[in-house]
């Protein structure tokens, strides 16, 4: 449970599970992570008593409503024109002084610890329903990076507010019966990876369902390419007991998503031919996902589904950094089965092995089924 | 019989022609050995694999012996003694000098399914007893080489002593030579009769648990498979170990500049046989050479793989090397308990990440058995090939001055170009010629003979044998073919794809023999005499290695060997070594060149060549 009176912004190494209400599931995650030792960018989460406030003091609830109240439900003009209203409203309501001091002071102490001024950040949302089961109402879940300034950073903050309020969140939390102001909105504002490469990490192979190889997917630039599967990323298997790469596949990669600074945008852009074959992370990048991967494993006591990020402007290993992690949902729901039936002794299965001998597959000729040893 | 032909279909072994100028050659070896029109039909149906693993070398007539040897023991131990239900023997035969070898499989499943109560009761015998019945093995295999060691090959006298006469001895030393002579020839055979008493289950055993990590945790590296079984105090190590052992006596005893500044080994021994603390060093240096030093500098299958008692200066360029590292303030100690706790963790770590009960339960099955029959499959390798083969090609020697001395041949080492059958007919040739005070026939007949034979050799060296002969198997059920030749699909598919040019290739694959990515450059070594070549920070490149080799790992940044799996010599001693190896590219030592800068990973057995 939240502490009754919280503070308007939250730095993201102080959040824990007694938080869940006020930053949301994806802020305590980071926050559970930095306290367990991952390296994770440094960054503050504006918590949903920031929202409430904001809404309370400017009194919008009551406008909120007017608008809600004019929704014709199935009709998307309808739903579109509250959408816009509301949205508008949002975006152009100044804040509390209190709020806007507060995300302005963090800010500028968070660009000061990170020794950049301006520091670029990402801003994120992060809606306290979410991660209830089939809690999908939550809305949009924006994210804007290379936010630069602490007023860029108060404007985005209040763009995440408003994205609660898009028109598919309105029309399926109204036909759902949710009460619009029972969903709450917390921010996260995190330093922002200028990413020489990125990608994502499962705890397990995905191919096989085995507990003992973490798989590694990436690309270069940011993230996103690899998540909307724009590029066939390089693939790595390393394997938890020993930390050995055991399966290396490096993909010809033509597009990378990158940071347009002077424009403060992400762009799309492609890769140069010199650089599509190659490797976008090293052997040691390699094995430190992988580690950072085990930890966070070992810390939930169960196989996670990872998002990581290499910083180019920083030094191995600073530079391999976690951007967030959830439960892996497809292998953990499978009822295991043994790999081999269980026998009375090492005798009958030394006998079952070399009856079954060893298939040899040539010329794509399939060869399975039968006991019947030939030559 | 299934088979798939089609592009890159091996040739049939009838097909294949002898090299121009080797007519002739199957005059070496023994008539049973070829590929023949009377078997014709049963040879050309049947997968011949070229093993290169343990003959790469086109065979000396002589050198047939242990490749005869394991053709008839590892066979019967799968046919007749423990009935292995789907396994019969492995057939050998010899094609253009090369080895070239065929699992026999049981074809009717009802014969198989028959087979299975007779090996459950025998091979179930031997695992239950196993220790037991090891340690009689060793009491066995020892009680062995003494018997070789008394073996004496004594010269044929001008007369026969007058004390024979006066005992009424009523033989002579003509009889006592060919007697002598099969005996060292069936103490061979014995010695390889032994060799397989436990080898067969052994990697069975192995195997199955190999198998089971496979599927439970499929892309598991071999090497992470057999690091839970393999031994720690293997005595295929001890040797080393005692080299350590002197390099320390050496410093205790203030002797270690004499080793260290005198390269000769005769010579040095000389130098300190003149001091007290010399003499005791000596002393020391016995003690360690009865057995630990009848190890061979190559795998001991052939005449040419010299052992350490043969030649010291093997061992005592070691002993410099370690002499070096303690006056660097460096330990030697191998840390045992950091091994034993590594053994540990890496198996207790895949065991926690089984999903089932069950599976673990198996899991704990198999591991146990296949530590208990792992001491076997690393230790016989130094009382056989090792040991035992040092003697007996010491005695070999013996006989071959003998025969020298005669005019059958020129040098003493020329023996080899006969087979044993030969040698013996040779022996019979001179005892009678002694005995009638004639001329025998063998100093016309073997000079003649043995120079065309070196020219057939050299010949065959530079030919390539194919990788494989004849129809493609489909199952392959034979322990030591999966476990020793690594026969799987993507191997024979890798060997029928057609050879690039040499100079062309860039990248090599073999077993990922010990984890590890480096680059360096590196150095090629054909021969053991070349060994002293090799300087810091190389990557070494050879045909195979051995365990007395083992000093230069301590030099090396990785190795590279043309045959062997990750159970070869190389593959146990870089995995203890640290140092990264992949083992069997094939043709490393033909691709690779001298300097060139190569890239090895030996966690993917991938080498590069970055040139």
């Amino acid at each position: 449970m939240c502490p009754s009176e919280v503070s308007d912004v939250l730095w993201l190494r102080d959040c824990c599970r007694d938080h869940l209400n006020c930053v949301g599931g994806k802020n305590v995650c980071l926050g559970e992570m930095i306290q367990a030792g991952i390296r994770v960018p440094p960054g503050l989460a504006v918590t949903t008593s920031a929202y409430t406030r904001f809404l309370d003091k400017a009194g919008l609830w009551k406008e909120v409503d007017g608008i809600l109240s004019t929704l014709v439900l199935d009709d998307i003009e309808s739903e579109d024109r509250v959408s816009e209203e509301i949205r508008q409203l949002i975006e152009s309501t100044p804040l509390p002084a209190q709020v806007e001091d507060a995300i302005h002071s963090s800010y500028l102490k968070l660009a000061e610890e990170c020794n950049v001024p301006n520091l670029p950040v990402a801003v994120r949302s992060s809606a306290t329903a979410e991660d209830l089961p089939g809690a999908s109402f939550a809305g949009q879940q924006d994210t804007y990076l290379w936010v630069r300034g602490s007023d860029e950073v108060v404007k985005h903050v209040t763009k995440c507010w408003s994205s609660l309020f898009t028109s598919r969140a309105i029309s399926y939390r109204t036909r759902m019966g949710f009460p619009h102001d029972k969903v709450l909105m917390s921010v996260g504002v995190q330093k922002m990876v200028n990413a020489r490469a990125a990608g994502v990490t499962f705890t397990l192979n995905p191919a096989s369902g085995d507990r003992s190889k973490i798989a590694i997917e990436g690309n270069w630039g940011l993230g996103e390419s690899v998540a909307q599967g724009e590029v066939t990323p390089d693939e790595y298997l390393v394997d938890k007991v020993t930390w050995q790469i055991v399966k290396r596949v490096v993909s010809e990669k033509t597009v990378e998503y990158m940071v347009d600074a002077a424009n403060s945008r992400v762009v799309c852009q492609e890769i140069p031919p010199e650089r599509r074959n190659l490797s976008c992370v090293s052997d040691e990048e390699i094995i430190e996902i992988a580690r950072l991967a085990r930890i966070i494993e070992r810390f939930y006591g169960r196989p996670q589904d990872i998002e990581w990020a290499i910083d180019r402007d920083l030094p191995f290993p600073d530079n391999v950094v976690i951007l967030q992690s959830r439960n892996e949902t497809v292998w953990s729901q499978k009822q295991a089965k043994p790999v081999l039936q269980p026998r009375a002794s090492a005798l009958e299965h030394i006998v079952d092995n070399l009856i079954a001998g060893k298939r040899v597959n040539i010329g794509g000729n399939d060869v399975s089924g039968g006991s019947c040893p030939t030559l | 019989m299934a088979s798939s032909e089609g592009q890159g279909r091996f040739p049939s072994p009838f097909e294949v022609a002898a090299p121009p100028g080797c007519e002739g050659w199957e005059k070496m070896y023994p008539y049973y050995m070829l590929f023949s029109e009377g078997r014709k039909d049963f040879e050309e149906g049947k997968f011949w694999l070229c093993d290169l693993l343990h003959h790469p070398e086109p065979f000396y007539p002589f050198d047939t012996l242990w490749y005869e040897y394991w053709w008839l023991s590892l066979s019967q131990y799968n046919s007749r003694v423990f009935i292995v239900p789907p396994a019969l023997g492995i057939d050998n035969r010899i094609l253009n000098g090369y080895a070239y070898i065929s699992a026999n499989a049981i074809m009717d499943p009802s014969v198989v399914e028959a087979r299975v109560a007779h090996f459950m009761e025998r091979a179930g015998y031997y695992y239950q007893n196993w220790d037991d019945l090891y340690a009689k093995w060793e009491i066995k295999m020892k009680g062995l080489i003494n018997e070789l060691k008394a073996v004496e090959l004594k010269p044929l006298p001008e007369m026969v002593s007058v004390d024979d006469v006066k005992g009424a001895r009523g033989q002579t030393e003509a009889y006592d030579l060919i007697e002598t002579y099969d005996k060292l020839i069936n103490l061979g055979l014995k010695a390889w009769q032994h060799h397989f008493e436990f080898l067969n289950l052994g990697y069975a055993a192995y195997l199955v648990f190999m198998d089971f990590c496979k599927k439970a945790f499929p892309d598991i590296g071999d090497q992470a498979v057999t690091s839970m079984v393999s031994g720690i105090d293997v005595i295929l190590f001890r040797p080393d170990e005692e080299l350590k052992r002197l390099a320390r006596a050496a410093v205790e005893l203030g002797v270690s500049d004499v080793i260290r500044e005198i390269t000769s080994p005769d010579d040095a021994i000389a130098r300190l046989g003149q001091s007290d603390s010399g003499r005791k060093w000596l002393n020391e240096l016995d003690k360690s050479k009865d057995p630990w030093f009848y190890l061979s500098s190559g795998t001991g299958f052939y005449h040419s793989h010299i052992s350490w008692i043969d030649d010291l200066s093997i061992p005592f360029a070691a002993l410099r090397g370690y002499i070096d590292k303690l006056a660097r303030g460096e330990s030697l100690d191998r840390p045992l308990q950091a091994l034993r706790d590594e053994r540990e963790r890496v198996s207790s770590e895949y065991y926690e990440l089984l999903q089932t009960e069950q599976d673990k339960q198996t899991f704990n099955q198999l591991l146990m058995t296949a530590r208990t029959v792992f001491p076997y499959v690393e230790n016989h390798l130094f009382y056989v090939e090792h040991w035992f083969h040092t003697v007996f090609y010491a005695k070999m020697r013996d006989l071959a001055k003998i025969v020298a001395a005669h005019g059958f041949i020129k040098d003493p080492e020329d023996i080899w170009y006969l087979h044993r059958n030969e040698i013996r007919e040779a022996l019979y040739d001179m005892s009678a010629a002694w005995a009638v005070g004639t001329i025998a026939r063998g100093p016309s007949y073997w000079p003649a003979e043995i120079e065309k034979r070196k020219g057939i050799l050299n010949k065959f060296r530079e030919w390539s044998p194919p990788p494989g002969l004849g129809v493609t198997p489909e199952v392959v059920t034979e322990p030591f073919t999966i476990m020793l030749w690594g026969v799987t699909s993507e191997r024979i598919a890798d060997w029928k794809a057609p050879k690039p040019d040499p100079d062309k290739i860039t990248e090599l694959k073999g077993f990922a023999g010990s984890p590890g990515v480096v680059e360096g450059p590196a150095r090629v070594i054909r021969n053991v005499d070349e060994l002293t070549n090799v300087q810091q920070g190389e990557i070494l490149v050879c045909p195979i290695t051995s365990p007395s080799w083992a000093p230069v790992f301590t030099r090396i940044k990785a190795a590279v060997t043309d045959v062997g799996g990750i159970m070869s010599h190389a593959a146990i001693v870089c995995r203890e070594y640290g140092v990264p190896a992949v083992a069997g590219t094939g043709f490393g030592t033909k691709v690779i060149k001298t300097g060139q800068m190569v890239r090895v990973d030996g966690s993917t057995g991938v080498v590069t060549i970055l040139r």
